[in-house]
């Protein structure tokens, strides 16, 4: 290293050395301060109220009973780790998927389940695109209605049974968050389990599959009918927007 | 100036230190690193070979990935980082740590943490947020552990016996600080039941929040304690000073400026708002600056050592470390550029990248650490100094047919997804039809994992061998193992 170089190395080094290297709480109270500055101005703003309008919209329903419980299925066994929930407003990715994700169809997800990898396709909008008879097939052998799939089975899923009890606790948190919930109460929320779970037991029995509305399977194949059902009908009527 | 900075690292003795919380902690990175890459080996196959997933709830890939990703990062990562820090802090600041005490229940709980995740994780039990997945009871825990380590690295800054702090604890202090604030913002949570508990932001927001998260858990779990181990042990290794002095000042604080902005490039093409999405962009190109700043400080440090590079596993393990480290601060911020992402999103380019990184820089620097501390700490030389190169060619053999594997693959499905024919239709319209024709590159990358595994096993090995092995007098230097 050259002379004049460390030189004003000397000068530079003598000035950080006297501001901070000697003194460890004013060096961690100015790392603080560098680590905080760009959160602060990144998130903040989601948060004030003429930006929280960007993510709210009035044509999104909160998740039924049922579909809260499938989703906390989902949850547990980490679909989100191979298949997204967010189309990208490409041409392709629209051919394969439908319209591009808009903000306020997520407004209710607690947690939010994009997902960072595709080893499946994107889910976002497959409400409603296949049968209830498909998914139950599906998840108990992948390679059944997809041949060449990689996903695992699900066997269990089609054994275990959700608790009423589980998903009103569910509930009563989600309505702490603010979620628009009229009732929290077991009795009800037992009550509209079992009746939207009796729909899909019913679509199931025309296929020939027995089913019980409390079945793991049937809240996941609720939760799975519903994704972006609603963004889909209210974007062909609105033809796009935010 | 440039002697007195490196004066400090040419420590001399360790008496009066507290060196058995050290060997604690390296026990359980080698035990843990073993586990972490083996449960990676694991979930490797299952996407090579879908029947490994064997049918049964615990052991399915989408609860065995993020046990994968827990175990490496915080369990390997996290005690190879605390091994680093209380060697290095003690020598460094001329004193033994606050308290053994502390210590130890730093160490412990960090273990039963661990232990916790790796029931919770398989029983199915998340929150769902990629690195932040632990049930809410077990981030209560962390948060103790952690205000308990910040304690004791603050308490032994402030009873230190040298009024100058090195560069290495600068960036100790940064991880200290910055992983306390993301693990409390990210965390914050309304229980439902003792298992499980939903997030008190929504929608966007929430994974706002959490890419600011896990993008710094990248930065400030698997980057600045390891830029400290790299400041510490690189030189100690090589003998011979830090490079620049100055670059140490500029690099540090550019790179913690500037990483907490990079987060929204996770969420590039997302509806996220595009002021958003652009500030995360141009951040993230901007991160390539002070990160070749840490490259080129590591690199250079060696001018006038690189005879010893060719001879000495420590210091190859230490320049292909520093060198994937350059490798994959470029590569990020390229991916960050959104018309790259577009392409890179969603697939296996990013696992190639992000184990360019992980098995690259912070694996590789590990080992060349664990290599020269088993010598130093036990005061023995290497049981099998051969072995040390084998490792080092079947990590870095292994590292290269992982990386090019999953670069190629990523390559062939981004492209496959959005190929339109020419009436404008989707080319590949079935799914699985792109995911088939990736499945020889998933064999590869299999093999390449295994290598690793295998370079880390005999690494144990060797450990365990030079351990249990004759103490050597005291007084003798210790000879840097050759093969
Ligand atoms: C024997 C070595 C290893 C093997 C075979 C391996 C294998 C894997 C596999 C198969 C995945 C899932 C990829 C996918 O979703 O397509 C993964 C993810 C991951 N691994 Fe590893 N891994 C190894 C070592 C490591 C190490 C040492 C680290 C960190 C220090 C690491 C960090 C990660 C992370 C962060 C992810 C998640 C990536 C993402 O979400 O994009 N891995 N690994
Ligand atoms: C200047 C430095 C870096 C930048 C700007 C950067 C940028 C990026 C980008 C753009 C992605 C892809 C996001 C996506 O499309 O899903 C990514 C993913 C990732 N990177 Fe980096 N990277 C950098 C360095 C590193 C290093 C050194 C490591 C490891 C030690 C690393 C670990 C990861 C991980 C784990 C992911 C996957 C996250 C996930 O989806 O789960 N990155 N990074």
């Amino acid at each position: 290293m050259s002379n004049d170089q460390s030189q004003s190395e000397k000068a530079y080094g003598r000035l950080h050395r006297r501001l901070f290297e000697g003194k460890a709480a004013i060096f961690a109270i100015a790392t603080t301060v560098a680590i905080s500055v760009g959160g602060v101005v990144e998130i903040i703003p989601m948060f004030s109220t003429s930006s929280l309008s960007w993510e709210r919209a009035g044509w999104v329903t909160p998740y039924a009973p049922l579909e809260v419980a499938g989703r906390d299925i989902y949850i547990r066994e980490g679909c989100y780790l191979c298949h997204s929930q967010m189309v990208r407003p490409m041409r392709a990715e629209m051919l394969r998927y439908g319209e591009w994700t808009r903000a306020a169809e997520y407004q209710y997800d607690r947690p939010f389940l994009l997902g960072s990898r595709r080893l499946g396709p994107d889910l976002q909008r497959v409400g409603q695109k296949y049968p209830d008879a498909w998914h139950y097939e599906h998840m108990r052998d992948p390679r059944a209605t997809s041949p060449g799939s990689v996903m695992p089975t699900y066997p269990w899923l089609h054994r275990d049974k959700i608790d009423p009890a589980d998903v009103t606790a569910s509930m009563a948190a989600l309505a702490k968050l603010g979620t628009p919930y009229t009732t929290t109460e077991e009795g009800a929320v037992t009550a509209r389990l079992r009746s939207d779970g009796q729909m899909i037991v019913d679509n199931l029995a025309q296929a020939g599959i027995t089913a019980a509305w409390d079945d793991e399977i049937v809240a996941l194949i609720a939760y799975l009918q519903r994704l972006g059902v609603e963004g889909r009908q209210h974007l062909a009527t609105q033809g796009g927007g935010q | 100036m440039e002697k007195t900075t490196t004066g400090t690292v040419a420590a001399g003795t360790d008496v009066g230190y507290d060196l058995d919380i050290v060997k604690m902690f390296f026990t359980a990175t080698v035990v843990w690193a073993l586990v972490g890459m083996l449960v990676g080996v694991i979930i490797a196959l299952q996407l090579a070979w879908w029947p490994a997933n064997l049918g049964l709830p615990w052991t399915t890939f989408g609860r065995l990935r993020p046990l994968h990703t827990n175990a490496v990062i915080f369990a390997f990562g996290g005690n190879v980082v605390f091994t680093g820090i209380y060697h290095s802090t003690q020598r460094l600041l001329r004193t033994r740590m606050f308290s053994d005490t502390l210590s130890r229940v730093h160490f412990w709980g960090w273990q039963s943490i661990i232990v916790l995740a790796a029931v919770t994780l398989p029983l199915g039990m998340t929150q769902s947020k990629e690195y932040a997945e632990l049930i809410w009871p077990i981030d209560v825990l962390i948060t103790v552990v952690w205000v308990v380590f910040g304690v004791n690295f603050f308490g032994t800054l402030a009873r230190r016996k040298v009024q100058h702090l090195y560069v290495a604890i600068w960036f100790y202090m940064s991880f200290v600080i910055t992983i306390a604030v993301l693990h409390i913002v990210n965390s914050l949570a309304v229980p439902a039941t003792w298992f499980r508990s939903y997030p008190v932001y929504s929608g966007l927001t929430d994974a706002l929040v959490q890419w600011w998260y896990g993008h710094n858990a990248v930065g400030f779990f698997l980057t600045t304690p390891f830029l400290g181990l790299m400041y510490y042990y690189l030189p100690r290794a090589a003998e011979r000073p830090v490079y620049s002095y100055r670059l140490s000042i500029i690099h540090f604080w550019a790179l913690v400026f500037l990483y907490i902005w990079a987060g929204p490039h996770h969420l590039l093409y997302s509806a996220l708002p595009d002021w958003a999405q652009t500030l995360g962009m141009v951040f993230s190109v901007m991160l390539i600056a002070p990160s070749w700043g840490g490259m080129l400080n590591g690199l250079l440090t060696l001018r006038g050592a690189w005879d010893r590079v060719r001879t000495d596993p420590i210091l190859k393990f230490m320049v292909v470390a520093v060198s994937f480290y350059g490798m994959s601060t470029f590569e990020g911020p390229m991916m960050s550029i959104r018309a790259v992402n577009g392409l890179a999103h969603y697939t296996n380019w990013v696992i190639g990248h992000v184990h360019s990184g992980a098995l690259g820089w912070v694996g590789m620097i590990s080992f060349g650490m664990l290599y020269w501390m088993v010598q130093n700490i036990w005061k023995r030389p290497l049981a099998h100094p051969t072995w040390a190169s084998h490792h080092f060619w079947l990590a870095t053999i292994g590292i290269v047919l992982y990386t090019v594997s999953m670069w190629a693959a990523g390559l062939m499905e981004g492209l496959q997804w959005r190929a339109l024919n020419d009436a404008g239709q989707l080319a590949n319209p079935i799914f699985v039809d792109i995911t088939a024709r990736l499945n020889p590159f998933l064999w590869i990358r299999l093999l390449g994992g295994a290598m690793y595994l295998t370079g880390a096993v005999m690494m144990a090995v060797n450990f365990w061998q030079t351990i249990r092995g004759p103490e050597r007098p005291a007084a003798e230097p210790v000879p840097v193992a050759a093969d």
